[in-house]
């Protein structure tokens, strides 16, 4: 039968559409919706551990504070690694902009109606950006708890952070992201004790969800967490720059 | 919304077969979808009508089956199928079963013309 208009073998063509009469067949298939997003995510991956680049993919709800904790993070990390920034939004480049401030290299990529990165979109922006060998790599990835959680980028961990004004219960309600990420960084902690928010609460619930997450709490504006960040980044630099001793050694 | 670059996905995926196999229509599609895909299955058949208009598969059937998704427990080892992610063993009841399986999303099978 005709699958335009419905009419069958032989039957007066009506309407000029082209026909394909046939028989219906079935095919049995095995793809992996994903599949074209974890080539280039795979493509990326290796594009970093063949520079010893530690990537790491930021992801929040907007407005936890990921871009104020990002340009103290960069300047705190001035003088050890050469740093480079990719920046996800729908519109605008006012982040990248304020990461330039800090001197670092950053592009901006918008989303347009887009609720994440793909590993497409970051693929071309670290083209652009061509990161010196053994560089860090922060994505900040669109401001969306939901999305970004299914597309890997190519990057080494995904970073979750969460600030102490969203509600102990984020975790649970958002479970897909926690779940994805390697650790959590608890911001905008000097603001404590003005609420009625439980600390050991939220990392009880991210752990409920993740046992394996690392949790550190943190405020980009008084330097609270700030050097245990960067011992954590330093030891996700190191872990990269060891993979890939061992991968020269095997060749 | 990234339903609708799923469905996208899924348009290239089935252009790309038709070049292969030799077909010019699809007139139903079946996916397996894990309950820890991140999908929302609703989101994806509003996202599957809109994209394929005017492709090969416009007004193509859609069947979503829900996989499972398994779990083992750290504590004692238990293989469990869960819904979600933070259940507690269904054997010791300690909390933190470790997901092995049900983020899928799959074309398992076509009919085509």
């Amino acid at each position: 039968m005709c699958g335009t208009c419905g009419c069958g073998d032989g039957d007066v063509r009506i309407g000029g559409h082209a026909h394909q009469h046939g028989r219906a067949r079935e095919i049995a298939l095995e793809i992996d919706i994903m599949a074209k997003n974890d080539a280039y995510a795979a493509a990326n991956r290796q594009r970093f551990a063949e520079g010893g680049i530690l990537a790491l993919n930021l992801v929040s709800s907007p407005g936890s504070g990921k871009t104020s904790l990002l340009v103290k993070t960069i300047e705190m990390l001035k003088g050890t690694l050469p740093v480079y920034v990719v920046e996800g939004d729908q519109q605008t480049s006012h982040d990248a902009d304020r990461i330039r401030e800090t001197g670092a290299s950053a592009i901006q990529i918008n989303t347009g109606k887009g609720c994440h990165l793909d590993a497409h979109m970051v693929g071309h922006a670290v083209a652009d950006l061509n990161p010196a060998r053994g560089a860090a790599l922060f994505i900040e990835n669109v401001g969306n708890l939901v999305c970004p959680a299914g597309f890997d980028l190519g990057e080494a961990h995904k970073v979750v952070v969460l600030s102490v004004t969203e509600g102990e219960d984020k975790p649970l309600k958002y479970p897909d992201m926690f779940a994805a990420a390697d650790l959590a960084l608890i911001n905008k902690a000097d603001l404590l004790p003005h609420l009625q928010v439980d600390m050991a609460l939220i990392a009880a619930n991210a752990l409920k969800i993740n046992p394996g997450i690392e949790i550190i709490q943190i405020s980009a504006l008084t330097g609270t967490g700030m050097a245990e960040w960067l011992d954590w980044i330093g030891s996700a630099h190191a872990r990269v720059g060891s993979a890939k001793h061992v991968e020269t050694a095997a060749e | 919304m990234h339903e609708m670059s799923l469905c996208e996905n899924i348009r290239e995926i089935l252009e790309k077969q038709a070049r292969a196999d030799g077909f010019a229509r699809v007139n139903k599609v079946w996916l397996e979808v894990g309950p820890l895909s991140c999908i929302e299955p609703e989101a994806l058949r509003f996202g599957f009508d809109v994209v394929m208009r005017g492709s090969l598969a416009e007004g193509a059937a859609l069947d979503i089956a829900s996989s499972h998704a398994t779990a083992r427990c750290l504590a004692c080892g238990h293989v469990a199928t869960v819904q979600r992610r933070y259940e507690a063993c269904p054997d010791c009841k300690a909390p933190g079963l470790q997901v092995t399986s049900g983020d899928e999303l799959k074309i398992k099978k076509l009919e085509v013309v």
